[in-house]
């Protein structure tokens, strides 16, 4: 006889790694865009006062996108995993 | 200076840019480069001025292919010492180009510049894309469907390889161990960044360059080439962050719709044979070829090289070259999808099949 769907047979977790991942970096993602968007206007400012020629901060954007990579294409990564895409192994 | 004029961000610009970035980012992790060239004149068509729109996708772009690369180092596809040295000669090739151009811009104005790079992309397009194409297919016919069918290095490559310049040599993976002279790597480095300066698309020549001078598999060069847009895109996005150029709001939306579509791209060439990257790379680059075809008259008109032709005229053919461009980011992410779906199709068959004999051979 087979269990019962709603249980995970003894051992197995309910959930898998991936989609575990993929809840945990889909946070912080989510965090980071959040951010992005309620400094909306700070971050034009810099960018704007990088251009009238103070160079203090110009290195921030590259600074924004290296963590916006590492982070987002975690998720990104897991997500698809978590839906059964994956690479095929030779 | 004037001040930076940035993209007032609603609903739709997020969604679309989002969605452009998706299809542009799984061509990338596919063939190694792609997207540039639909993004920047997307941005531009948005309202984003020309600078901002080239310096926001570029600052977009070097993490793209920063995540694009580990992701396919992980399935051992990525040559890092080659990818790192024709990186910086590339860099090299960006900054002279950029100074090509500048000169150009002064001289014949901002349809010289237009003209130019449609001279350039046609020309490049037209031979390496004609020759990645006749090779697909040369390689399918040849035997390339067959299952671990063996990378066959071409004449040129064996010549480049057999030649040894004491002091130069340096051994690289990606070409089975074997050892290259560095002075032939510099000139391809120099071409992939002159290009990405003109046409902010090096791949259409690094990884055919990688392909068939240096004798790299498809695979191998399509994977490289990411790292070499990665060391090109970081150098490029610093020099327009100085001048307070990169609009990384933009960037970011443009990015997050991007690293969804660059994971399907390189899931995607582990599914597939060496040939196929050719085919799509080949075709892609033949449909923008096209594309600017339908831009050369505007150009000519607009430095009376021929008859003036009518404004109605010139917008149409502004109109029908971007919508053959979309055309060659969308075939491109179809064809992509679709080897992805028959490479995942043939494998759980093959899966199920060698499940099938074990068990009839265990009983």
């Amino acid at each position: 006889m087979t269990k019962p769907a709603d249980k995970p047979a003894p051992g197995r977790k309910m959930f898998s790694t991936a989609t575990l991942f993929t809840i945990l970096y889909g946070c912080l993602s989510l965090g980071l865009y959040i951010l992005l968007f309620v400094f909306n206007d700070e971050i034009r400012h810099m960018a704007e006062a990088t251009s009238r020629g103070d160079k203090t901060l110009f290195f921030i954007p590259i600074i924004i996108a290296l963590v916006f990579s590492l982070v987002h294409g975690a998720f990104t990564g897991y997500f698809w995993e978590a839906l059964g895409l994956k690479a095929k192994k030779k | 200076m004037e001040a930076v004029n940035f993209l007032d961000l609603n609903a739709t610009t997020v969604f679309l840019l989002f969605l452009v970035g998706f299809i542009g980012g799984m061509v990338s992790g596919f063939i190694g480069s792609g997207g540039a060239f639909v993004l920047t004149p997307a941005m531009m068509s948005l309202g984003a001025p020309a600078v901002i729109a080239v310096a926001s996708n570029m600052a977009h772009k070097f993490p793209k292919a920063l995540v694009a690369s580990i992701k396919r180092n992980k399935y051992g596809q990525v040559d890092i010492k080659l990818g790192l040295i024709m990186g910086i000669f590339a860099e090299i090739g960006v900054f002279v180009g950029k100074e090509f151009m500048t000169n150009i811009r002064n001289n014949f104005g901002d349809t010289g510049t237009d003209l130019y790079v449609s001279v350039v992309f046609i020309v490049v397009l037209a031979l390496v894309g004609g020759y990645v194409l006749r090779d697909a297919f040369r390689c399918k016919r040849e035997g390339g469907d067959v299952e671990g069918a063996e990378h066959i290095t071409p004449r040129l490559a064996k010549w480049v390889q057999s030649i040894n310049i004491p002091g130069t040599m340096m051994r690289f993976h990606s070409i089975g161990g074997k050892r290259v002279s560095v002075l032939f790597i510099a000139p391809l480095g120099f071409a992939t960044g002159l290009l990405a300066a003109s046409i902010a698309v090096g791949g259409f020549i690094g990884v055919p360059a990688m392909m068939y001078v240096l004798g790299v598999p498809a695979l191998m060069a399509s994977a490289t080439e990411l790292v070499v847009a990665f060391v090109m895109g970081m150098g490029g996005s610093l020099f327009y962050a100085w001048e307070g150029f990169v609009d990384i709001r933009l960037a970011m939306i443009i990015l997050a719709g991007s690293l969804f579509g660059v994971q399907i791209g390189a899931i995607g060439t582990t599914y597939v044979r060496d040939y196929t990257v050719k085919m799509i790379m080949g075709m892609i680059m033949i449909i923008v070829l096209f594309s600017r075809l339908f831009e050369m008259p505007v150009y000519l008109s607009d430095l009376d090289l021929i008859s003036t032709i009518s404004e109605g005229t010139s917008s149409l053919l502004s109109n029908i070259s971007f919508g053959t461009l979309a055309l060659a980011l969308l075939s491109g992410a179809f064809a992509i999808l679709a080897a992805l779906l028959k490479g995942i199709k043939q494998h759980k068959k093959q899966q199920a099949d060698a499940e099938y004999a074990a068990s009839v051979a265990e009983s």
